[in-house]
């Protein structure tokens, strides 16, 4: 286990840095920063001393090499506009965007993983009609839409929810319920999918036969092994969410990671850019990390040597 | 006719379809040029409307129904001609992963990994967002390169199960190019596989380039389509303005609603695996 661990950190290391130099690249193809940069009075000689302040009139390769050893350091530069470290202004709104999330993903959960279930255990029947028709309801709206809706109603013409900020439980509601609703959906159909794929094994045929309870039999038997692709696909959303949240956040007017990379790649605030890119890399890293060894938790026929 | 065909999603689907191809004769109203004088008109069954514009117009005075008319044109072109793009760039370099494999298939694949495990909106975003906004044509660009990896691990892996299937031997044993194998005898019978995969991402994209022209990083502001036209609208909505951000949303999901529901219906069809349980 410990080798294991190991060897999928120096994977997850690596992954990084693949990432961060092709973040380096890429940019180098989109064009000149001080294009953007520039307050659109300077003179010649002030773009050029601004570049000269910036580093950005080095050969490549030497911006290259800067840019890793920094990176090492974890120093991702400083912010074109605010002049603050750029890595310290992505994980300064980290937690808050970490919280919507959370609470999005636990709406989700309770709500998409019994719907799955019943669904299956109820295949072919009205409930699971409306069910399967419900989600692909859930999958079709578009999310900003939805938020906008649910500012009209609960906001504009309600007042029972507050439309902006994250100060209290209620600012929550709305928010987390716009992220959740596309992944209520998705859970309960993958659930119901491979939860119809597992009570079809002969496992399930032996446990009903030997005379277990159906209750024991769904929910000890068949929905623990119905949850495995289950954690992968929910640690894959929370991770699409950390990195996906933009909309919502713009919506409800969060002040998240999201929104920050959102206005970065607006104003070309480079630095703040490959911040968020690079936090964002981890985090998947640091997931689907999380995610193998819950498996080898849940499921004893996986055990890393 | 099929089982379970959804008829009524077919018909929306098509009706939009033809809305799209027919907008300039059935939008009322030049979609960009508005009318300062009647803007943010309420829809006609409203007080305050009228039928001349039935939808109501935008702060800008342009009448609503015949921006989404035109808007409808760029949620399918983008949808359809993004997915098309993938396809075209996908499934050659699946065939070849797959049917060849050697160092170029795995490192091909590896790409596809990399390309899969980061999410397609943040790619775009990014893309987009750098390079300065764009057209209709960039979007479809830009969509259609980031999404080749999920059809050439597709085609690649059911050429790998049709690979020493009898027809492929041969194929083989009567000495034709690897080309005309995978082109000629292979393809064909991985269509279905891909078609499904299609009409999963029809949908998909379509949300998918509606949020980022909502974002501002999508089509141009001049474009009349459906995301920006619900960006705008939401500066309104605590004005009492609903109608330029409740309708385009509505157009926008019932058409992926629509497209949905026929992909569930093709993928239940054509399946091989599905078709077995």
């Amino acid at each position: 286990m410990l080798r294991y661990l190991v060897v999928r950190t120096a994977q997850t290391i690596f992954a990084v840095f693949v990432v961060a130099t092709m973040i380096f690249l890429g940019l180098q193809l989109t064009g000149d920063p001080m294009e953007n940069l520039a307050p659109q009075d300077l003179n010649q000689a002030q773009v050029e001393e601004l570049r000269k302040a910036y580093g950005l009139d080095k050969p490549l390769h030497v911006q290259y090499l800067r840019f890793m050893v920094q990176l090492a350091k974890g120093d991702l530069g400083v912010s074109f506009l605010s002049g603050e470290p750029a890595l310290g202004l992505i994980l300064e709104r980290f937690p808050t965007t970490l919280k919507l999330v959370l609470a999005a993903m636990l709406i989700a959960i309770v709500l998409g993983l019994p719907m799955g279930v019943a669904a299956a255990i109820r295949v072919d029947t009205s409930v699971d009609r409306t069910l399967r028709f419900l989600s692909v309801l859930g999958i079709s709206a578009p999310a900003f839409w939805i938020g906008i809706m649910l500012i009209l109603i609960f906001s504009v013409n309600l007042g029972w929810l507050p439309s902006s900020g994250l100060s209290s439980w209620k600012h929550y509601l709305m928010p987390a319920f716009t992220l959740s609703l596309y992944r209520i959906a998705l859970f309960l159909r993958m659930v119901r999918s491979t939860m119809l794929d597992v009570l079809n094994q002969d496992f399930i045929r032996t446990a009903r036969a030997k005379g277990l309870a159906e209750r024991v039999v769904v929910y000890k038997h068949a929905l623990r092994n119905a949850l495995i692709p289950f954690i992968t696909v929910a640690g894959l959303q929370f991770g699409h969410l950390m990195a996906g949240a933009v909309v919502t956040e713009k919506i409800f007017a969060i002040p998240g990671m999201n929104r920050l990379a959102l206005d970065a790649l607006y104003s070309d605030d480079r630095p703040v850019i490959i911040a968020f890119i690079i936090v964002t890399a981890v985090l998947f890293a640091v997931v689907n990390l999380l995610v193998d060894l819950l498996y080898a938790l849940i499921d004893p026929r996986v055990r890393y040597a | 006719m099929p089982k379970n065909f959804p008829w009524f999603a077919a018909l929306v689907l098509l009706a939009f379809v033809l809305a799209a191809i027919f907008a300039p004769m059935l939008a009322p109203h030049d979609p960009m040029q508005g009318d300062l004088m009647i803007s943010q008109m309420p829809p006609a069954w409203v007080e305050g409307g009228d039928w001349a514009y039935p939808l109501g117009t935008d702060e800008q005075g342009c009448d609503v129904l015949s921006i989404l008319l035109y808007g409808l044109r760029v949620s399918l072109a983008v949808g359809f001609g993004a997915v098309v793009i993938s396809v075209l760039i996908g499934t050659p370099l699946g065939l070849l992963a797959g049917y060849s494999g050697g160092r170029l298939g795995e490192g091909i694949m590896r790409l596809a990994d990399i390309q899969l495990a980061v999410p397609t909106f943040l790619v775009a975003l990014v893309v987009l967002a750098l390079t300065g906004g764009g057209s209709v044509i960039k979007l479809i660009l830009v969509i259609g390169v980031v999404g080749w990896a999920s059809y050439a691990r597709l085609v690649r892996g059911a050429v790998l199960s049709e690979r020493e299937r009898e027809y492929v031997l041969a194929a083989e044993a009567l000495g034709m190019s690897q080309g005309r194998i995978m082109f000629r005898h292979i393809l064909p019978n991985v269509l279905s596989v891909i078609l499904v995969q299609m009409s999963v991402d029809v949908p998909r994209v379509i949300l998918l380039e509606a949020t980022l022209s909502f974002l501002g990083v999508g089509v141009s502001i001049e474009t009349p389509a459906i995301g920006l036209m619900i960006q705008r609208g939401l500066d309104y909505i605590y004005s009492g303005v609903w109608w330029t951000t409740v309708l385009p949303g509505l157009v926008l999901a019932t058409l992926v609603l629509a497209t949905n529901l026929i992909g569930d219906w093709m993928r239940d069809a054509f399946d091989p695996r599905r078709r077995a349980t």
